[in-house]
């Protein structure tokens, strides 16, 4: 029980931090990136060529891998998404899925469909042993700490970001009026680029954290913990950080709960489940704020 | 042009339309009997006319939500599969009791798939058209991926007494031992027993284009396309915008249905992961290529895109990578008010009238 609890929450937090990249981006250019989650993809890649091709050590492997990500989210906004700020919901989505469709096939071609086999990047702390001498000993690994440590940091730190500094203050601006933010000043197209390097540059922290605690790495790996990373920040609310993060904790919880008291096959189809159940009860999620339509 | 905008000359270009997607359809199943009939058409060509019929089925019922309503599924291939393992359902147990002609079997199995596709989009329509844009998409999506996973642990068996349902294993269905298993679970439907023709698939397309294209020219299109333009206003004019959101995606979940059907019964084996997000967005890629809310232009799409890669199998490992690229450039293209201005000149001195004749 406290065991799955415990792999539910480390799960979860993997979730929060790819959902913080979704609720940032889905707050500030009010779009679904549907690509988010191939950039996860292409994070653990990197990540994977830095450390195991070219031998760098981990810490540099993960920045490389940050920087391709933070890079590829720059050039992606600009090229897929710039063009299409006035369009229609409708077309910015239909392009986020052919930019997901696009890194998931490039990667396919790269590195083809074979799994590769991820090295654990994040074991170098020691892991803990609960109930130590009794029969049931429940270990809490490495990979586990150091993932629920990192989503907590992360979830701190943007949330000082966006509170505390000038671009964050400007990120809350845009995503509230984009007309009056560039009247006052702001310089939309920037700030939503440096919205689209900071969720990318945490995919690729996500990317590393995923393929660590699962490590088969394919060119579709991103694009499932991708949707229910989104189920996660539609539930915790979208557009707010600490749902979310609650948001992916729960989620993870429940994935894992399912998996051991259910079935494991059915275990996707009880988060989807927990997603419609959700928006018919409370579509603005657990913590987000219903916000009144302008005509 | 003053007389074009009248009602009367809207109504006939309307029609008019209607009648080229007929056309194109009896002309489509015109050359091909005539082809076959010389020996022209290679076996792998042969194999695909029924998956051809399918697919148009499906891109005109996504074009009816994506195109008319304004609202984007990505789980179209969960009523497809909803449909065709329906169908297969039903049409393995006629078969087990007796009934072996394939034309009373196909018929009832593309009506009970799609009865059965529309009651999963009432189902999923109530909690998911109260929703808008995004959600909606990304529910759909959650709603194919819960089908395909449901199906992936349900298996079923016919006997003397009737169909037997069972999520665990065979065992558990309490089947009579001379019972036939028609869904075993992670492999599929087994042992289907063909029943599909070309001319049904052409025959179905031809009541589909009859359903959407009066579904669209009704007074229920109109709300229909009111609320997709503009929501608000729409609804201020006094339409009910759920119920008319409704009738759009459950009609458009009914033909998914009943493509599924057709698809299915084509097929020796059909498996659940078949029906996966990948057909949804191929699917999805028709109705973009041939142009949102452009019924000719799905058939075409639909048709192309389903034969060019048996023509060019060699590049089968960029197809995916193409259709991608399509996706973007076309969306990126058709928002861009230059390559717009560009296109109506373009199809203004087509149609020989100078400067943007273009009234869509």
């Amino acid at each position: 029980m406290l065991n799955y609890l415990i792999s539910g929450i480390s799960l979860g937090s993997v979730y929060a931090i790819i959902a913080l990249g979704y609720t940032m981006v889905y707050g500030i250019a009010k779009m679904l990136n549907f690509a988010h989650g191939d950039v996860i993809m292409v994070g653990g890649y990197a990540a994977f060529c830095a450390g195991t091709y070219l031998g760098w050590p981990v810490p540099l492997a993960i920045l490389f891998s940050m920087m391709i990500c933070t890079i590829l989210g720059i050039v992606i906004e600009k090229l897929a998404y710039k063009p299409l700020r006035s369009a229609t919901s409708l077309a910015v989505l239909i392009t986020a899925i052919g930019v997901s469709y696009f890194l998931q096939n490039i990667a396919l071609l790269i590195w083809t469909s074979n799994p590769k086999a991820f090295p654990n990047m994040v074991n170098f702390i020691p892991s803990i042993v609960l109930n130590k001498g009794t029969g049931s000993e429940i270990t809490i690994s490495s990979t586990t700490i150091v993932t629920i440590i990192a989503s907590i940091l992360i979830m701190v730190a943007l949330t000082l970001f966006t509170g505390k500094t000038k671009i964050g203050k400007a990120m809350r601006a845009v995503s509230e009026d984009k007309g009056a933010a560039q009247l006052m000043g702001i310089n939309v197209n920037a700030t939503i680029s440096v919205t689209f390097a900071i969720g990318s540059g945490l995919a690729a922290i996500a990317g590393v954290l995923l393929c660590s605690a699962y490590p088969t790495l394919m060119p579709t790996t991103g694009s499932m913990p991708g949707i229910k990373a989104f189920t996660a920040a539609v539930l915790g609310g979208i557009g707010s950080i600490p749902g979310a993060m609650l948001g992916g904790i729960l989620l993870g919880i429940l994935e894992k709960f399912a998996q051991a008291y259910i079935s494991t096959q059915l275990s996707d189809a009880v988060v989807f489940a927990a997603l419609i159940v959700v928006l018919l009860v409370k579509p603005t999620g657990l913590l987000g704020k219903k916000v009144m339509e302008k005509v | 042009m003053p007389n074009k905008n009248t009602f009367l000359g809207k109504a006939n270009k309307n029609s008019l339309k209607g009648l080229i997607n007929y056309g194109i359809i009896v002309v489509f199943f015109a050359v091909i009997t005539i082809v076959k009939g010389a020996g022209g058409l290679s076996n792998a060509l042969e194999g695909q006319l029924i998956p051809i019929c399918a697919y148009i089925i499906m891109a005109l019922s996504l074009n009816l939500v994506v195109g008319i309503s304004g609202e984007l599924s990505l789980g179209h291939a969960g009523f497809m599969s909803v449909g065709a393992f329906t169908g297969v359902i039903v049409a393995g147990a006629m078969k087990y009791h007796g009934v072996n002609a394939n034309a009373p079997r196909l018929i009832v199995a593309i009506i009970v798939g799609a009865i059965f596709a529309g009651a999963a989009g009432i189902l999923i329509g109530i909690p998911v058209l109260r929703l808008r844009g995004d959600y909606l998409a990304i529910v759909t999506l959650a709603f194919g991926e819960i089908i395909k996973n449901v199906l992936n642990c349900l298996y079923v068996g016919v006997d003397a007494k009737g169909l037997h349902f069972s999520v665990t294993d065979e065992v558990h269905m309490d089947m009579a031992a001379n019972g036939t298993t028609l869904v075993r679970g992670p492999m599929g439907a087994v042992g289907i027993s063909k029943a599909s023709t070309f001319l049904a698939g052409i025959i179905l397309i031809v009541l589909v284009l009859f359903v959407i294209q009066n579904l669209v020219n009704s007074r229920t299109g109109r709300a229909i396309m009111a609320i997709r333009d503009n929501r608000i206003a729409a609804e201020a004019s006094g339409i009910n915008v759920t119920k008319y959101k409704m009738i759009a995606f459950v009609t458009s979940a009914v033909i998914a249905g009943a493509a599924g059907a057709l698809y299915a019964l084509n097929y020796s084996t059909i498996v659940p992961k078949k029906f996966d997000f990948n057909t949804s967005i191929l699917v999805l890629v028709f109705v973009v290529l041939g142009g949102i809310g452009n019924m000719t232009g799905s058939i075409i799409a639909a048709a192309l895109l389903t034969v060019l890669p048996e023509l060019f199998r060699q590049f089968q490992d960029y197809r995916m990578l193409v259709y991608a690229i399509v996706l973007i450039l076309v969306m990126i293209a058709t928002n861009n008010e230059r390559i717009r201005a560009f296109w109506k000149k373009l199809t203004g001195v087509f149609s020989g009238k100078k400067g943007g004749a273009a009234n869509e």
